[in-house]
């Protein structure tokens, strides 16, 4: 039997609301603190209680975090789906099952080895209360697991410890579960698997932690004190996470006065229009949401970019259109993002794509949307929101100021001639702004959503609102200049080749390329971090002969975005996609590329023929 | 298009505490139709605010879109004003106020930015009790898309086409207060003795304090058999009496004047009643109140007066516990658990 050591991938197979969620937590956590490179992800229905869902682990010791398709172990705990689990297991993988029923004989391969352990059955005769045998028959798989892949027991342990602290018996509890399971494996099965566990030291001082919990404490952070909202998967955790560090650091623990509002909107557009009301008052004011609260959002986001009120969203994306599959994962909010609301817009875009970087980028968002007085909308999605990822650690300079952007106060108001609220008096299209109440007699303005001219009155002057409109476009040549730059992967160019991506299709376009290296294929990759594109993305794009888009969309959104921004070739934009609702794999992308690149040999093989 | 007014000021114009004369707080010149009801409210704004000494800068104007919605233009040149989304003029103005505790927040809106497109952030913004003046300039109808029936004119009322509106019309001030809301009085932009004292009282309410003004539309619902009809209950309106007491809070419903009444005689023969408040009338008893709407609605009177107040209920920073300082106040140091607290929350992570 080959040993494979800290390379698979297992899946587990529970039913919602049955407290599988702490189980597989448990499981993963220990192999983090194993210092193994794991990447859990949640499958999950839109659904409360009874319908299955999965947790997928994907142990990398090369540290890739992105999906991989193939399933080596599978741990069945839903009869439901049993049927479809078992035919997901790869060939000479194993399928973990509760043995207390016998398992009808259709589901037997031949291919794939079997592993009953009577789950529920040890479960009821450990424990009394019928609460308690659900959720620690979830345990029993753990301490099973630990014994067959090897497992550092004493981590698992010490977690047990860390969840349950001060809760004697239900630490007892867990670890009679856990023993259940390690003594059932000692007595009857050859361990360790072939696929198992090895100690290293790979995480170093990285952090395991969702991006939604990330882009909560980043506008903490960042200042944020208004936050409006209004529920929605996946984003509802991102209002979540800021109000319990809110809670935890910036109430007063005498008083019980809070440095913050959060408020629940009756919708979507009640958040956006929150948000701008705060901002517009010089607060730091954001919300989160997905699609269609961004549809919904559309009238306001065209206000706050037209009579230039700063505001931040996080759009943590889903399966659209329409409600579509609410729990899947999809970068399909792009082009809605980007151009959002009537008439000419277009917003600034960020595209976080760990959750250290959920953090940095929600915390500048607020820096840039006062520095260039226009919305911010933060690009995340379900995968990285909701599923916990190995992260660079959280990082913030003890000196770091916030920029407050172009605002004059009381005594720069008495001090300069006539303000003018629309002015470009700097030359880079960002004007001036006061506060309500700065001022008795000076630097009172009406913000409209109609036009006006520089003093901002209203004018229905054609050649007024056209200076408005052109200076809008002097501003977006300077957000170019101050948004996140892409990141390169190389110096210098190697090949004719590009990929392309951003978001949560890195981990597994990092993957793909090294794959494609593998089968000596070299190309040269750029991660995209901002939208307006800075001129990296133009030369990147420019310099290379093809360059593979990534994305999780149907339409190459983001493709489409260069096609108009910069004017590029659109032979030379070649879309990679995935809209399946789950995370794009590594596999998917390579088998992708490599179909074109064989497909593009092929037919200058038959053009030269011709040309004979 | 806005114009300035000219800066001339008489020497003599009376000045208020602050210093200030009146047009100190004037707007823009208005652009409305001549004899626009809401030009009347505008002016009593501009009154209430002069006479109450408010420091101008220290109010925002906030509206949604229609010709009432453009009046911030037309009162307190030297506050600041945003004249946001149709209908959407609630959230923006509970934004601004989460943002600064310390302003006093003047809502301006139509019926048809209220009672339609933004019915559902009126009823929430009463819900949170948002410390704030709210006041519809209630025309019956759409202004400024040229004279739709708006859902506050009455069931039967005839537009100036001719057509007769067949619907229910929704009673915002009932409504108010069925909802909760904590100050509630109805008026007419003609009868300035009226408004100009209840603007006052509303200012000086913490919560919210909503202000629905019949302000006809003289251009499009100003015709013989229209409800909102601004010459009739022009004519008749000072012989509703005056309601001239002084806004200090725990006055305002001793001064009262009691049981008063006018009848307006439309054309078509519907009687319309304007009423101070009956003498059955508790203002701070919500029933009552409730009561007296219906059977004045019953009656095809119009109540008007201050209707409703309750000084008891949190306002949203007092339910939310905000603290005294004012959010767009606070410093990085105030907002940012910094650099050590990060490196504990990054262990627990780990
Ligand atoms: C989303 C949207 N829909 C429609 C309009 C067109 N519109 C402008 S004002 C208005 C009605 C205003 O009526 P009301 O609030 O009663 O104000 P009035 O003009 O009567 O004072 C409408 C429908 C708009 N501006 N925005
Ligand atoms: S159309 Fe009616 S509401 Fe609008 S300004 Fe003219 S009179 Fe006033
Ligand atoms: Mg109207």
């Amino acid at each position: 039997m080959t040993k494979t050591v800290n390379d698979f991938i297992i899946r587990f197979a529970n039913v919602n609301g049955t407290g599988s969620a702490s189980a597989n937590y448990l499981f993963a956590k220990a192999i983090f603190r194993m210092g193994i490179p794991v990447t859990p992800k949640n499958i999950f229905p839109s659904n409360i209680q009874g319908l299955p869902t999965w947790y997928e682990v994907r142990v990398s010791e090369k540290g890739y975090l992105g999906r991989r398709e193939g399933i080596d172990i599978l741990v069945s705990v839903n009869p439901q789906s049993m049927a479809q689990d078992i035919k997901s297991v790869k060939p000479g993988g194993y399928f973990m099952y509760d043995s207390t029923k016998k398992l009808p004989t259709p589901y037997f391969r031949e291919d794939i080895h079997y592993l009953g352990v009577p789950m529920m059955e040890m479960s009821n005769e450990a424990f009394s209360d019928p609460r308690k045998r659900q959720l620690l028959k979830n345990i029993i798989y753990v301490g099973a697991l630990a014994k067959l892949l090897n497992m550092d027991y004493s981590e698992i342990e010490k977690l047990v410890g860390e969840q349950f602290e001060g809760k004697k018996q239900l630490i007892d509890a867990n670890i009679q579960a856990l023993k259940l399971g390690m003594d059932y494996v000692e007595a009857n099965f050859d361990y360790p698997l072939s696929f198992h566990l090895e100690r290293r030291n790979l995480i170093k001082d990285k952090i395991l932690v969702d991006g939604n919990t990330a882009c909560g404490l980043g506008a903490v952070y960042g200042g944020a004190t208004v936050m409006a909202w209004y529920p929605i998967t996946p984003s509802t955790s991102v209002a979540e996470a800021f109000e319990h560090y809110c809670e935890a650091y910036r109430t007063d623990p005498e008083t019980g006065e809070k440095k913050f509002a959060i408020i629940q909107a009756e919708d979507e557009l009640a958040a956006m229009g929150m948000v701008i009301g705060a901002n517009w008052n010089g607060a730091r004011g954001f919300t989160a949401t997905s699609g269609p609260g961004v549809s919904l959002m559309n009238e306001f986001l065209g206000l706050a970019y037209f009579a230039e009120v700063p505001a931040v969203l996080v759009d943590v994306q889903r399966t659209g259109p329409s409600t579509g599959m609410p729990t899947r994962t999809q970068q399909s909010d792009i082009l809605l993002a980007a151009y959002a609301s009537h008439g000419d817009t277009k917003h600034v875009l960020v595209f976080p794509a760990t959750p250290h970087e959920c953090f940095e980028m929600t915390a500048e968002s607020f820096d840039l949307a006062e520095r260039l007085q226009t919305p911010i909308m933060v690009m995340t999605d379900l995968d990285l929101g909701m599923n916990d990822h190995i992260s660079e650690p959280f990082h913030w300079d003890q000196k770091r100021k916030y920029d407050r952007g172009k605002v004059l106060n009381a005594e720069e108001l008495e001090h300069i001639g006539r303000f003018g609220r629309y002015l470009d008096v700097d030359g880079d299209g960002i004007p001036y702004r006061t506060y309500p109440g700065t001022h008795p007699t000076k630097g009172s303005f009406f913000t409209r959503g109609t036009s006006r001219d520089e003093y901002a009155a209203y004018t229905e002057d054609g050649a007024a609102y056209k200076r408005n409109m052109d200076r809008l476009m002097v501003k977006w040549e300077t957000a170019k200049k101050v948004v996140p730059k892409a990141h390169l992967y190389q110096k210098e160019n190697k090949s004719e080749i590009g990929i392309l991506f951003y978001g949560t299709s890195t981990f597994s376009a990092e993957e793909a390329k090294d794959i494609l290296e593998e089968n000596g294929i070299i190309v040269d990759a750029i991660r995209i971090r901002a939208f307006p594109f800075g001129e990296e993305v133009v030369q990147f794009i420019h310099s290379h002969s093809t360059v593979f888009v990534i994305e999780q969309n149907r339409d190459a959104q983001l493709r489409s975005m260069m096609i108009m921004e910069l004017e590029t070739n659109p032979a030379k934009l070649i879309p990679v996609l995935n809209y399946d609702g789950m995370p794009i794999t590594a596999d998917a992308i390579k088998n992708q590329i490599l179909k074109h690149l064989n497909l593009e040999n092929t037919q200058h093989h038959e053009l030269s023929k011709t040309a004979l | 298009m806005s114009y300035l007014k000219p800066l001339f000021r008489h020497p003599k114009l009376p000045k208020n505490k602050l210093g200030y004369t009146q047009k100190e707080y004037e707007g823009s010149l208005s652009t409305l139709c001549a004899g626009c009801g809401h030009d009347s409210i505008s002016a009593a704004i501009v009154q209430a605010c002069f006479e109450m000494s408010v420091e101008p800068h220290k109010v925002a104007k906030i509206s949604g879109i229609g010709c009432s919605s453009k009046t911030p233009t037309y009162f307190l040149g030297n506050s600041h004003g945003f004249n946001s989304v149709h209908g959407r003029m609630p959230s923006v103005a509970t934004g601004a106020s989460m943002a600064n505790k310390d302003m006093v927040y003047f809502g301006v809106s139509g019926d048809g930015d209220s009672a339609s497109i933004g019915m559902g952030q009126f009823v929430h913004v009463i819900r949170r009790n948002l410390n704030m003046v709210y006041i519809v300039m209630n025309n019956g109808c759409y202004g400024l898309t040229k004279g739709q029936d708006s859902a506050t004119a009455d069931q039967g009322s005839r537009s100036k086409a001719g057509s007769v509106n067949p619907f229910q019309a929704i009673d915002l001030a009932s409504l108010a207060i069925e909802l909760g809301a904590t100050f509630v009085a109805q008026s007419f932009s003609g009868d300035k003795q009226q408004l100009v004292p209840l603007i006052k009282a509303a200012m000086h309410h913490k919560g919210f304090a909503f202000l629905n003004v019949i302000s006809p539309c003289v251009t499009f619902n100003n015709n013989p058999g229209s409800t909102k009809s601004y010459d009739y209950v022009r004519e008749h309106i000072e012989a509703t009496s005056t309601l001239d007491f002084v806004p200090e809070m725990p006055e305002i419903k001793t001064n009262y004047e009691k049981g008063k009444s006018t009848r307006v005689a439309m054309h078509d023969g519907t009687l319309i009643q304007l009423n101070k408040l009956a003498t059955d009338w508790n203002p701070e008893d919500r029933v009552s109140v409730a009561n007296a709407l219906q059977h004045a609605r019953t009656k095809n009177e119009i109540l008007t007066g201050l209707l409703y107040v309750n000084t008891e209920w949190k306002d949203l920073h007092g339910t939310l516990s905000t603290c005294s300082t004012p959010l767009n106040k606070l410093k990085e140091t105030d907002l940012c658990p910094g650099t050590e607290v990060l490196k504990e929350i990054n262990a627990g992570y780990r």
